[in-house]
């Protein structure tokens, strides 16, 4: 059999408006299962934007952009594209982890709520089996400890890691991570790459936004430098990250390094 | 809409900012020949507070003195009428007058704040009518208006629009006395509510509708469980100033002969012709309850301060850091 896996994201030609300003420009890429693939470039390159089109919180202007070999937030039926009911949009996103720059926990819940929230509510599991998963993933990020902790009283470090297993608890085929240190202090950074990086040895699909170029090199399947809304280059991190076929790539990374 | 795209200034100033001097006390900057401890210098003279104080007591013992003296405030009539039957029955009818029609708008502010942010623009149209109407049209002649709806729809039914009817009634006894109170001062405080409660959704960040979105939550839940939620930390100081304003403005509600408690008091000094007096009785109560309400916004307050306030999460966030 030499037939390829069906991918977990397939983006064809994926454009992405708002009003006159384009910020995607035919991004075509793929992601196989199991897959890490890291989103570089400088700041306005699209990476974000392409990510939020990933679980659809941004919707794409054209192109196709299909999750596990369904289109994202529209059904193609007779020949023509439909829009999908919200219903069935969040249906599509519990199958896609999001992880935020800014981590975006619930502030009024403690951890421990901030995890069982989505399997309670979303998935309507016992709470009983939502409490074991949510200690599991808390001793998985390494604070079994702070259950009872309000988001404020956590570090930028820790709300992120509860954040990844909040994600975690509706246990997801594909994992989005936007940033996840940019707005962490310095010292916290390694404790969320951490996690992040015994994620990608269990096998889930990840794509990571990120300036963590140490973290692309050891993590990352795929390398994909954007810029000005458009794939410039794609490629193994070893080969990207040390010897980039084109100049806008070499100029970005002599910047950053 | 604007992706946050790289760390933009403000992401990494604070975190930068926070990094370095974590654990330098007070205590630690403390100079070699300056002595720690209170300086002791001549304090500065005030002769103006000294004034400002006198010219307020000499005003406040006139007022108390008057207050005594003056026989016209016939203390004597205040105090045999404060526990009377009737007022106390009016106070009563005060403190349901208010709880009902503060529910009503509290219940109607919310629906109309979601549906003023409904994507339906009919749906939205109608919530900007509603509370343009109501803000701008005066309290008492909504309230006059409403006892006077059989005026207007002598009957009352329930049925199809337009369509057969299945039940209908004689307007004033649909809409009696206490409905009429009721519907005036609730109905206009929903379109009040609206906007405070518009303005607490507002407030919470897009950001956690968006990780509720990508969990997968629909809107309503996300509306229930985590917007509205943090939203009440903004929704409930000025709701403790629209009760203690309701409280007062249920007096409004004498003009449509509804006894609630100012109209009691001026029922007895339509007969006796003790109206200051009876008055008095009147203010001394509002003045009661407004007090227990103030203690009790205080405590609210108190409470949704706790924990979580949006302003300061980065200070705490980098303490627990440490």
């Amino acid at each position: 059999m030499t037939t390829a896996v069906e991918p977990m994201v397939r983006a064809e030609r994926v454009r992405k408006s708002f009003g006159h300003h384009v910020a995607l420009r035919d991004v075509s890429l793929t992601v196989a299962p199991g897959e890490v693939t890291c989103l570089i470039g400088p700041s306005g390159s699209g990476k974000t934007t392409f990510l939020r089109c990933v679980n659809h919180l941004e919707r794409i202007s054209g192109g196709r952009l299909a999750v596990d070999g369904e289109l994202v937030g529209y059904r193609e039926h007779g020949g023509r594209i439909h829009e999908l009911r919200p219903r069935e949009i969040a249906r599509k996103r519990r199958e896609i982890g999001m992880v935020f720059q800014r981590f975006n926990l619930f502030p009024h819940l403690t951890a421990l709520e901030n995890i069982i929230e989505a399997p309670l509510r979303v998935r309507g599991e016992r709470r009983a089996d939502a409490v074991r998963q949510a200690e599991e993933l808390l001793a998985r990020v390494g604070l079994a400890d702070r259950a009872g902790a309000y988001p404020a009283q956590l570090s930028g470090g820790q709300q992120q890691r509860i954040a990844i297993a909040r994600a975690l608890a509706m246990r997801p085929k594909l994992m989005l991570f936007d940033e996840p240190t940019s707005a962490l202090d310095p010292e916290l950074v390694g404790e969320v790459l951490e996690i992040m990086r015994q994620l990608a040895e269990e096998g889930m699909t990840m794509i990571v936004v990120t300036h963590e170029l140490g973290f692309a090199r050891q993590a990352a399947d795929t390398v994909v430098f954007m810029d000005a809304g458009t794939v410039i280059e794609t490629g193994p991190p070893a080969t990207l990250l040390t010897a980039p076929a084109h100049e806008r790539t070499r100029a970005f990374l002599a910047k950053v390094l | 809409m604007k992706s946050p795209e790289g760390g933009s200034p403000d992401a990494i100033a604070p975190a930068v900012a926070s990094g370095g001097h974590g654990d330098i006390k007070a205590g630690d900057i403390e100079a070699g020949d300056i002595k720690a401890g209170d300086i002791e210098a001549v304090p500065l003279r005030h002769p103006g507070r000294w004034v400002a104080a006198a010219v307020v007591l000499v005003l406040a013992a006139m007022a108390a003195h008057s207050l005594v003296t003056n026989p016209n405030f016939q203390w004597g009539t205040v105090g045999d009428y404060l526990f009377a039957e009737p007022v106390l029955r009016g106070l009563w009818a005060t403190v349901y007058l208010t709880a009902i029609a503060m529910a009503i708008g509290v219940a109607g502010g919310i629906g109309l704040a979601i549906m003023r942010m409904s994507a339906n623009p009919v749906v939205a149209g109608a919530a900007w009518v509603y509370v343009w109407f109501f803000r701008g049209t005066p309290l008492l002649v909504q309230l006059l208006f409403w006892s006077f709806v059989g005026a207007l729809y002598p009957r009352l039914s329930l049925g199809v629009p337009f369509g057969p009817s299945f039940v209908s009634g004689d307007a004033n006894h649909v809409v009696p006395l206490f409905a009429a109170a009721v519907l005036g001062l609730g109905l206009n405080e929903a379109a009040y509510m609206a906007e405070i409660v518009r303005a607490g959704i507002n407030g919470v960040d897009s950001g956690q509708s968006e990780a509720a979105a990508a969990l997968g939550m629909g809107r309503a839940l996300t509306l229930r469980r985590v917007v509205l939620p943090q939203a009440m930390r903004t929704i409930i100081p000025p709701t403790g100033n629209e009760t203690i304003s309701m409280l007062k403005t249920t007096s409004l509600v004498s003009v449509i002969s509804y006894t609630e408690l100012l109209n009691a008091t001026r029922l007895i000094y339509a007969r006796n012709y003790q109206t200051v007096p009876l008055l008095i009785v009147a203010a001394l109560w509002y003045l009661a309850m407004t007090s227990v309400l103030t203690a009790g916004q205080y405590q609210l307050e108190r409470r949704y301060a706790r924990g979580v306030a949006p302003g300061n999460t980065r200070a705490r966030r980098t303490e627990a850091a440490r």
